[in-house]
C-alpha cells in the first residue's frame, strides 16, 4: 500500500474505478431518479383534479418562462443521471460476464427475487420507454398532440394524454414499462442505501419492505392513469 | 552420539533472558542476505514466517494446501493458555509452568516449560494487536474460562473457533510479508526430502502438487513446523492431509525423532459410523463440565438410552473418581471409555461409545442455559448424527488427536542436524508425555513468533554459508531418491488403494499402540507392519502419472512414510516399561489402576536415530532432570 | 440409498471438460458427502479408472478448503454447512446430483473440481491485515474492545475463505469474502489506523482480480457456510466512499 499522492482528477478515476465507486454513481443518480418519477407521478396525478385545467395550468407552470431556466436546468441534470446510471449499469455488466467466462451447467437461484435477477433486463426496458415516451408526450413526434397555445407554446396535456392512452397499444406498453419500473425499484430502491453503505439489522427490514411499498405505489399511481382512460373514467 | 539440550541452568525465571542475551545477533543490514526456508503455515510456522520477514530475512515458505490459512492449527476449538493472572485467581508464570509440568507427567524439559509459560503473556497481547476478536466481558476486557481441569482461569478464547482466528492472525501477518515481498509463498508444494550438505540442512526438495515438478530450494537454515502425526492411525482428528513425511524425510537423513509413543486420546470425539469413515470429529471437551458420562450395567444392553433405568446406568467415571468425576484429565477420561467398550458394555450400532448425557443438566438449569453453553457443539453433532442430544444422549468415543512426540530438538529448537529447526507439534519439547488443553496452540505461537526468530540469528551469525547451488549433488542425489519414490509407487500397479492399505495399518496400530499397550500387543504390531509395509509397496495401486495433480500420488507418499513411522512408535512404547501420560503400558499400573511412572529409569527423551528401513534404529536418551517441580504421582480420586 | 452424480471432469487447465455420470447403488445415509466421493473415488481406482480430484482437508467445516456446487447450489442445499459437514440423509433415494467446481475468472480450473484460489491470498496481501510487528504490541487489556463489537468482529471473522460466496454470486463478485475482513478489522480499535488504506487497497485488488461487482442480490450470504452477513458489504461500502470522500491520504496540502 503505497501512499503516492493523487491528484483530484487520479482520485475520482480510481474511485470510479472500483466496482463500489460505479455503483455509488449508480446509487446517487437512482435517488434522483427515483425523486423525479415520484414527482413526475404526482404532476401526472392532477389529471384526476375535478379542475379539468389543473394539469395544464401546472404544465403551464413548468413552461413559464421565468421557471424556463429551471425546467431546463432540472432536465440536464436528469439527463446527466441518467447516462451516468446507464454508462456505470453497462460497465458493470461487461465486467461482471467478464468475472464469469464460463458458466455452470446447473444454477439455482436461493434468495435472489426475480426483480433482483432481472435489473439488467428491466433496466434497458424502462429506457427505451423512456425515450417513446418522451417521444410522444414531451416532443410530440409519435401522434398528434395538440397545444393551448400561449407564449411560450404549452402543450394541451390534457388532451395530449386522454388521445394517447385511448390508443391500446400505447397504454399497453406503457403499463407494461410501470410494471417493470416497480421491479426495477422494488430491488433498486433498497440496494441504493446498501450500495451507499445504509444498512443496520434494526432498519434493513423495514427498509426493504418501505422500498418495495414506494415502488408498487408508483406503478400503482402511474398506471392508473391508462387504466382509466381505457376504461372512460377520464375523457377529455 | 552427545545429546546437547543447551539447555541453561541457574534460575529458571532468568534463564532465556539469559541464554537471549548470549546468543549472537545478526547485524540488520544483513539480514537480507540469509534465506531461511520454512516449511508449513500452521501457528508455529506461518507465525514464524511472519515474524522472519518482519526481521529482514529472506523467506521462502511453503505448504502442501492451497493457501497458508488452510493449516490444521484452523481446527483448534477451546482456547489458549496464557498466565496473565487477569482473574486475581492465584495464577502466575510459575503455577503454569508448573501445571504444564506436571500435567506432562514430568517428561519435558523444565527449562523449555518455562520459557513457554513467560512467553504465553507476549503471545495474547500480540494476537490481541492483531486484531483477533477474542471473547470480551461487557467492560471490554478480556474474558477468561477454565478449561480441561485447570483451576485457574488463564484460557483465552475466541467462541469455539480460538485457533482460527489464532491462525488468521499469523496468516495476515504472513500475507502482509508476503505483500511487502519479504516471504515468497510456496502454496500446493509439499516437502519430501531435506538437502544436507556438509553436516548442515541446507534446503528442501519439494514437488509441485499441480505440475508434479520436483524442485530444490537452497537456503542457509531450513524450519519444519509441519504439525504431528496423529493421522498415522488413519482414523484421527487430523485433518485428512495432516501427515508426518517432512519431518520423517528429515529423520531419514539423520534428525533424531524423540518420543514417538507419546500420543494423546481426546475423549470426546464422535464415534465410527461405518466402513467408509474417513476422519473423526473431536467436540470440545467442556461438554464434560456439564455431561454425565455412563454405559448399561449390563453387557449388550441394545435398549435405547431412554428405556434404561437409572439404576442400570453405570457413570464409570463418576463412580472411579469420587473427586474429579467427569473431568478427570483426557487419558484418564478415555482409557476408561475403552475399558467399558471392551468389557462389551459399549454402546451404539458398533459398540464403540459410550453416552454423554446432558439430561440432568438440563433439568437442573433448562434447556436454555445449556444451549448458551453448547449450542454450536450440539448442533455439529446434530448435523453430523442426525440425532438431537437435547432428546437423546451423545455417543463419544476417543480418538488420536494430538502427538507429543516430534524431532528432537535443543533448547534453540534447533535438531542434531545444524540449520534444521523444528517449531509446534512437530517437534517433541514441550508437552512431555501428555498436553494440556489450550497448552498447544500456546507452543505454536511461542515457537514461531518468540523463540525461533530469536535463536536462529544465533546460528546464521556464527556460521558461515558457502554459496550452494540448486544443481550441487547433494541436492541431485535427493531429487532423485523422490522421483525414484514417485516411480516406484507408480509401477507398484497392484490391486488395492492408498486409503484401503492405511485403514488397515491405522486398525493395527489402534489396537496395539493406541490408549492401552502390552509388550504383547507391541511385538505383535512389530511383527505385522513390515510384512504390511512390504504388502503395500507391492500392492498399492496408484492411478495417473507424476506430472500433474494426482491426489492418489500425494496420499500414497504419506502412507509409506507412516508405514515406517508406526513401526519406531511401537519400538519406543515397548522400550519405555513405564506408563506416563498418553504412553499407557497395562502391565504398569498402580493397584488403582493409574499410571505408574518409572522415575528410575525412564526419566528421559528418548531420541532414535534412523538406520536404514528395516534396521533397528539407535536410542540415544536425553535424561530430565526437575530441579523445581517434583516428580510426584497423578492422582485424581 | 441410490445416488446418481453428474460430475464435472477436467484433466487439466487446458482440457475443456465435461459432464460425466456415474451411479452410486449403495450410499449410507450417514455419509457424509465427501465420504461419498471417497467411496466413489476406491470404485473408480478399482476400475482403473482416474478418481475425481476434489480439494478438502479438516473435514470438520472450518479449513474452507473443500466445495463445490451441488444442483446449483454453493455447498449443497443445507444452510450454514460446508459440503464436508453435509451428510447423505439430506437427499433421497434416486436423487440426481450435479457437481461442478466453482466458477469464476478469478478461480481457474485447476483440475475436476478443484479450483485456484489464491486471488483470496493476494487480497489479503493487499491489507486485509494490522501491521503490528512481533513484540511491539501492549498488554491485552490496554485496548478496550465493547463486547458488540468483539461479537460482530467475530461473527465477520469467522470467514473461511472457501469462495462459495464467489460461485454463488451472479456477478462472480468476492464482495462478501472481502467485506468480512473488512468488517472484522474495521471494527476493532486496532483495525482504526489502517482502516482506510485497508479497505481502497483489498476493493482495488478485488477488482484487479477480475471478480465482479455487488448488485445485493443476497445469494452469497444465503450460500455461505459460516452465515457470513450482507451487512459487512454495506459496512465496507461506507468505509470505501468515507475513505474516497473524506480520507486524507494523498492528499497535498494548499
Amino acid at each position: 500500500m503505497s501512499a503516492a499522492v493523487v491528484n483530484p482528477a487520479g482520485r475520482a478515476a480510481r474511485f470510479y474505478e472500483a466496482p463500489i465507486g460505479k455503483k455509488a454513481v449508480m446509487a446517487i443518480t437512482g435517488i434522483m431518479l427515483v425523486g423525479y418519477v415520484l414527482a413526475h407521478m404526482l404532476g401526472n396525478l392532477q389529471i384526476y383534479s375535478s379542475n379539468r385545467d389543473q394539469i395544464n395550468t401546472y404544465a403551464a407552470f413548468l413552461h413559464n418562462p421565468a421557471s424556463a431556466g429551471l425546467l431546463w436546468g432540472a432536465r440536464t441534470v436528469l439527463l446527466l443521471a441518467v447516462i451516468l446510471h446507464i454508462t456505470a449499469a453497462v460497465q458493470l455488466f461487461f465486467q461482471n460476464r467478464a468475472a464469469r467466462p464460463i458458466g455452470y451447467v446447473k444454477k439455482d437461484d436461493v434468495p435472489a427475487s426475480y426483480a433482483a435477477r432481472t435489473m439488467v433486463w428491466s433496466g434497458p426496458i424502462v429506457a427505451a420507454f423512456v425515450i417513446f415516451h418522451v417521444l410522444h408526450l414531451t416532443v410530440g413526434a409519435v401522434m398528434t398532440t395538440r397545444d393551448v397555445g400561449g407564449n411560450p407554446i404549452t402543450p394541451d396535456v390534457r388532451y395530449n394524454v386522454i388521445s394517447g392512452f385511448q390508443n391500446y397499444g400505447v397504454s399497453a406498453f406503457y403499463i407494461f414499462a410501470m410494471i417493470l419500473l416497480c421491479m426495477h425499484l422494488y430491488h433498486g430502491i433498497w440496494s441504493m442505501c446498501q450500495s451507499l453503505g445504509i444498512s443496520h439489522p434494526r432498519y434493513t427490514r423495514g427498509l426493504k419492505k418501505a422500498s418495495a411499498v414506494l415502488a408498487i405505489l408508483i406503478a400503482i399511481g402511474n398506471c392508473s392513469i391508462p387504466i382509466a382512460v381505457m376504461a372512460g373514467w377520464l375523457t377529455d | 552420539m552427545e545429546l546437547d539440550s543447551k539447555c541453561p541452568t541457574g534460575p529458571i525465571e532468568t534463564r532465556w533472558e539469559r541464554h537471549r542475551f548470549n546468543l549472537k545477533l545478526v547485524n540488520p543490514a544483513n539480514k537480507r542476505k540469509y534465506t531461511v526456508i520454512v516449511v508449513g503455515t500452521g501457528l508455529a510456522g506461518g507465525s514464524t514466517a511472519a515474524t522472519l520477514g518482519e526481521l529482514g530475512y529472506n523467506v521462502e515458505c511453503f505448504c502442501f494446501q492451497d493457501s497458508p490459512r488452510r493449516a490444521h492449527s484452523i481446527a483448534a476449538q477451546g482456547g489458549i493458555n496464557a498466565a496473565k493472572n487477569y482473574h486475581n485467581d492465584g495464577d502466575s508464570v510459575y503455577r503454569l509452568f508448573y501445571d504444564t509440568v506436571k500435567g506432562g507427567d514430568f517428561r519435558a524439559r523444565e527449562s523449555n516449560v518455562y520459557r513457554l509459560a513467560a512467553i504465553s503473556l507476549d503471545i495474547i497481547d500480540q494476537c490481541v494487536a492483531q486484531g483477533v476478536p477474542f471473547a470480551r466481558e461487557y467492560s471490554g476486557y478480556l474474558d477468561n474460562r477454565s478449561f480441561g481441569g485447570a483451576q485457574v482461569s488463564r484460557t483465552f478464547y475466541a467462541r469455539g473457533q480460538t485457533g482460527q482466528q489464532l491462525l488468521l492472525g499469523a496468516y495476515q501477518a504472513l500475507e502482509r510479508q508476503i505483500g511487502t515481498g519479504m516471504v515468497k509463498m510456496h502454496p500446493r508444494s509439499e516437502m519430501l526430502d531435506l538437502i544436507v550438505i556438509d553436516g548442515r540442512a541446507r534446503g528442501i526438495v519439494t514437488r509441485d502438487l499441480l505440475t508434479g515438478k520436483v524442485e530444490s530450494h537452497i537456503a542457509d537454515a531450513v524450519v519444519l513446523g509441519t504439525g504431528g502425526y496423529g493421522n498415522v492411525f488413519y482414523l484421527s482428528t487430523n485433518a485428512k492431509g495432516c501427515n508426518a513425511t517432512a519431518i520423517w524425510r528429515a529423520h531419514k537423513r539423520g534428525a533424531l525423532f524423540a518420543n514417538p509413543c507419546f500420543t494423546q486420546i481426546h475423549p470426546t470425539c464422535i464415534p465410527v459410523s461405518g466402513e467408509y469413515q474417513s476422519k473423526l470429529t473431536l467436540m470440545s471437551e467442556s461438554l464434560r463440565n456439564d455431561g454425565r458420562i455412563w454405559v448399561p450395567l449390563k453387557k449388550g444392553d441394545k435398549r435405547k438410552a431412554s428405556e434404561i433405568p437409572e439404576a442400570e446406568r453405570d457413570y464409570f467415571l463418576e463412580r472411579k473418581y469420587p473427586s474429579f468425576g467427569n473431568l478427570v484429565p483426557r487419558d484418564v477420561a478415555s482409557r476408561n471409555a475403552k475399558a467399558v467398550c471392551d468389557e462389551g458394555r459399549g454402546v451404539g450400532e458398533t459398540g464403540l461409545a459410550v453416552y454423554l448425557d446432558l439430561r440432568d443438566s438440563i433439568a437442573r438449569l433448562g434447556k436454555n442455559v445449556i444451549k448458551e453453553r453448547y449450542g454450536n457443539l450440539i448442533d455439529m453433532y446434530n448435523r453430523i448424527t442426525g440425532e438431537d442430544p437435547y432428546q437423546a444422549p451423545m455417543r463419544i468415543f476417543p480418538a488420536s488427536h494430538y502427538t507429543m512426540g516430534g524431532l528432537w530438538v535443543d533448547y534453540n529448537l534447533m535438531s542434531n542436524i545444524p540449520g534444521l529447526y523444528v517449531i509446534g507439534e512437530a517437534n517433541f519439547s514441550d508437552h512431555g508425555a501428555n498436553r494440556l488443553g489450550a497448552s498447544a496452540l500456546m507452543q505454536g505461537l511461542a515457537d514461531g513468533y518468540f523463540v525461533l526468530p530469536n535463536t536462529i540469528g544465533d546460528y546464521l551469525a556464527s556460521n558461515k554459508f558457502p554459496k550452494v547451488e540448486a544443481s550441487n549433488p547433494a541436492a541431485r542425489q535427493a531429487e532423485q531418491e523422490v522421483a525414484a519414490i514417485t516411480q516406484r509407487l507408480l509401477g507398484a500397479k497392484g490391486t488395492r488403494s492408498v486409503d484401503a492399505c492405511h485403514r488397515e495399518l491405522g486398525k493395527l496400530l489402534w489396537e496395539d499402540c493406541g490408549m492401552g499397550r502390552t509388550a504383547q500387543g507391541l511385538k505383535h504390531a512389530l511383527s505385522q507392519i513390515p510384512e504390511m509395509r512390504e504388502r503395500f509397496w507391492k500392492d498399492v495401486k496408484v492411478l495417473g502419472t507424476g506430472e500433474e495433480l494426482n491426489q492418489s500420488l500425494e496420499k500414497a507418499g504419506r502412507v509409506a512414510d507412516f508405514f515406517e513411522l508406526a513401526e519406531l512408535m511401537c519400538l519406543d512404547a515397548l522400550e519405555r516399561n513405564e506408563s506416563c501420560g498418553g504412553h499407557f503400558r497395562e502391565e504398569y499400573q498402580t493397584p488403582e489402576g493409574e499410571a505408574a511412572r518409572d522415575d528410575e529409569h525412564y526419566s528421559y527423551a528418548a531420541a532414535w536415530e534412523f538406520r536404514g528401513v528395516g534396521n533397528a534404529p539407535v536410542l540415544h536418551k536425553e535424561p530430565l532432570t526437575f530441579d523445581y517441580v517434583h516428580p510426584s504421582q497423578r492422582s485424581y480420586k | 440409498m441410490r445416488i446418481t452424480l453428474h460430475i464435472w471432469r477436467q484433466r487439466n487447465a487446458s482440457d475443456k471438460g465435461r459432464m460425466v455420470r456415474y451411479e452410486l447403488p449403495n450410499v449410507s445415509e450417514h455419509m457424509s458427502f465427501l465420504e461419498m466421493l471417497d467411496v466413489l473415488n476406491e470404485e473408480l481406482i478399482t476400475k482403473g479408472e482416474d478418481p475425481v480430484a476434489f480439494d478438502h482437508d479438516c473435514r470438520e467445516g472450518i479449513c474452507g478448503m473443500c466445495g463445490c456446487m451441488v444442483n446449483g447450489v454453493a455447498h449443497g442445499p443445507l444452510p450454514e454447512t460446508t459440503l464436508c459437514q453435509l451428510h447423505m440423509r439430506h437427499f433421497k433415494d434416486g436423487d440426481e446430483l450435479y457437481l461442478e467446481p466453482w466458477r469464476a475468472k478469478a478461480f481457474p480450473v485447476v483440475k475436476d473440481l478443484v479450483v485456484d484460489r489464491t486471488a483470496f491470498d493476494r487480497i489479503i496481501a493487499a491489507g486485509g491485515f494490522i501491521s503490528v510487528a512481533t513484540g511491539s504490541a501492549p498488554d491485552g487489556n490496554a485496548v478496550l474492545v465493547p463486547k458488540d463489537n468483539a461479537e460482530r468482529s467475530m461473527d465477520a471473522a469467522a470467514c473461511i475463505g472457501c469462495g462459495a460466496c464467489v460461485a454463488m454470486c451472479p456477478n462472480a463478485s468476492a464482495s462478501l469474502f472481502v467485506s468480512a475482513k473488512i468488517a472484522h478489522l474495521g471494527l476493532l480499535p486496532q483495525g482504526q489506523p489502517e482502516r482506510e488504506r485497508r479497505v481502497t487497497a483489498m476493493v482495488a485488488q478485488a477488482n484487479q482480480e477480475i471478480f465482479g461487482s455487488c448488485t445485493n442480490m443476497g445469494e452469497c450470504e444465503a450460500v455461505c457456510p459460516k452465515g457470513i452477513k450482507l451487512e459487512n458489504i454495506a459496512l465496507m461500502n461506507r468505509h470505501f466512499l468515507g475513505a474516497n470522500w473524506a480520507g486524507r491520504e494523498g492528499v497535498e496540502a494548499d
